[in-house]
């Protein structure tokens, strides 16, 4: 256990209390002015999360060696700084998404997201069993309530049961894991646990077992297979930025914890557990894009098309080496911009349209150009096509792949990716087919901002490869 | 006085017993009361660890607190889902929740 508080420490969390003060502050707001119509809510959440993202780069940069802070609660490096920033925009694109003129409870809304973010960026800082529980179950309960936010659709209420119950299973048994490790171990440290496991000789079948069972949590919120059977069904019922979100920023926590949690605390197995890593990433490329082939209804194609790209970022994870976490971080940053534009469009779509099906999309090409040709941008991006980010991101986990010798990884990559490539034609080709409507869809000012900024980050990502990569890089050198 | 396996294997019997109800039973309300069974069993692990193992540091009994803590905000959440749902269908059986699948 590192000293006491010092106030020093402050500058570290800047971002978390930026968050927590911006939570009030909306609830506040909507206290007080909960009878206008308008759309402020939405921007001032936006506002704050960017704020909050700068106050991250401006004043937490971490040092050059990591720092472990509030008595080895959390600890301050790259991985940390890059995933938090991820969170953070993610969240603000998701708000301005969502944002809507009319509409009650929309405080809440605002309040849930905010403080499911402030747990993501919890998870990715944490380096201490408790914390890590605490600020997972931090992230997903507001995200169960998000998921069956529409009270007055049964879909949506659905779709909040099943992640829920999932959920708590999931987390249940990570949580046994969790038990055992602490009782074999007596330190809850992140970073104390694999001496004290070594020092008490813990057999390696036992540290098989417990890597599995907090395997069984962390493959859930990445919605690897075989644990990916709630992702297509909480999509589809949730409100579409909500799946947005939840397929982005809550997938990227997931492997943040992943990533440190296995090379923390299970270092000595780690020929173990990288095959294991290997087949979820194998099964979840192979079954999410097949399954996705056969989808009629866009969400439940972008869900399968998440647990593919899962499997995806996962080969990176198995790689099990500094450029294979270098290419997990800057994966999912391009996913997060690519997928939050491609479920920004689809809530338009669903908004005005009223169907998510996919022949909703005939004739969007005609109807609203740009959008169309920005849900080609990303649909292109997702299937990893160059000059766009998905590309380069793809590359990396692959090359990780190739570098630690795991070649047929990186061939069922390469082979899925053309199947994957296949289905978001499909969609391409329903968009500039003439359709039945050709009135363009009305956009909001703040919907268009998020759309803009989403494409802007996807060419951004592909074309200056530099920056985003230096701080992944860093982000990887802080695990090893 | 009672080993501390005794206590390890019976809190592993009540975490398959949990587990056995979360997967086989259909009502959700059951359901979530096969997590809080699980969920009693960590802690139960935890607190036999704690006392046998690691007595004089706080980790184990901060750690069942916040489980605690935890699982009773799951449950609030879980139930308020459950009822909402109950007010559109009259139903709360995990079976008839069906309009999402494909």
């Amino acid at each position: 256990m590192t000293g006491a508080f010092e106030l020093s420490m402050i500058p570290a969390v800047l971002p978390e209390i930026m968050l927590i003060l911006l939570a009030v502050l909306v609830l506040v707001l909507d206290l007080v002015y909960r009878d206008r119509e308008n759309s402020a809510l939405g921007w001032i959440t936006a506002i704050g999360l960017l704020v909050a993202a700068g106050l991250g780069v401006a004043f937490s940069r971490p040092a050059s060696e990591p720092v472990l802070l509030f008595g080895g609660m959390l600890r301050q490096d790259w991985l940390t700084f890059t995933f938090r920033l991820i969170f953070m925009v993610g969240a603000a694109l998701t708000a301005l998404v969502g944002t809507e003129k009319s509409g009650k409870h929309l405080g809440e809304y605002y309040l849930l997201l905010i403080i499911s973010t402030l747990g993501m960026s919890l998870m990715a800082s944490s380096a201490n069993l408790i914390m890590l529980y605490l600020a997972i179950e931090t992230t997903s309960i507001p995200l169960y309530i998000l998921a069956g936010f529409k009270v007055t659709d049964q879909k949506s209420v659905e779709a909040g049961i099943k992640y829920l119950l999932f959920g708590a299973m999931t987390s249940a048994v990570m949580l046994y894991g969790f038990s055992l490790l602490w009782g074999f171990s007596g330190t809850t440290s992140l970073y104390e646990l694999a001496d004290a496991l070594k020092a008490g000789s813990a057999p390696p079948v036992l540290m098989g077992g417990l890597a599995l069972l907090v395997l069984v949590g962390f493959g859930f919120k990445v919605s690897a297979a075989p644990l990916h059977f709630w992702a297509p069904d909480v999509y589809e019922g949730a409100p579409t930025p909500v799946a947005g979100f939840l397929s982005t920023a809550s997938k990227a926590a997931g492997f943040a914890v992943l990533a440190r949690v296995l090379l923390a605390v299970f270092p000595d197995s780690l020929p173990f557990w990288t095959v294991v890593i290997a087949v979820l990433a194998t099964v979840s490329m192979i079954l999410g894009n097949v399954l996705a082939l056969v989808q009629r209804n866009i969400k439940r194609l972008l869900a399968y098309s998440s647990i593919a790209q899962a499997g995806y970022i996962l080969v990176g994870v198995a790689a099990g080496n500094e450029l294979g976490v270098t290419g997990v971080v800057y994966y999912l940053a391009s996913y997060l911009v690519t997928n939050l534009a491609a479920f920004g469009i689809v809530w338009l779509v669903g908004r005005q349209v009223g169907s998510d099906d996919l022949d909703a999309y005939a004739g969007l090409g005609k109807r609203n150009p740009a959008v169309a040709l920005a849900m080609l941008l990303a649909l292109l991006s997702l299937g990893g096509v160059p000059p766009l980010s998905g590309f380069f991101g793809k590359l990396l986990v692959f090359g990780a792949a190739v570098q630690a010798g795991q070649f047929w990884l990186a061939f069922v990559g390469v082979i899925t990716s053309v199947i994957g490539l296949y289905y978001y034609l499909t969609v391409m080709k329903i968009m500039y087919r003439p359709g039945t409507d050709e009135q363009p869809l009305p956009m909001t000012p703040a919907w268009r901002t998020a759309l803009l900024a989403c494409v802007a980050g996807m060419i951004f990502l592909g074309v200056a490869f530099a920056p985003w990569y230096g701080w992944a890089t860093a982000a990887a050198g802080s695990l090893f | 006085m009672i080993p501390l396996s005794w206590y390890l294997i019976f809190a592993a019997c009540l975490f398959c017993i949990g587990l056995f109800g979360v997967l086989a039973r259909k009502n959700a309300v059951t359901i979530l009361m096969g997590i809080e069974l699980m969920l009693n069993a960590v802690n139960i692990n935890l607190l036999a660890f704690w006392r046998y193992l690691w007595a004089p540091k706080a980790d184990g009994q901060v750690f069942v607190a916040i489980v605690i803590v935890a699982a009773a905000a799951e449950a609030a959440v879980g139930l308020a889902l459950i009822i909402s749902a109950y007010r559109r269908r009259q139903t709360v059986n995990a079976n008839e929740m069906d309009m999402l699948k494909g």
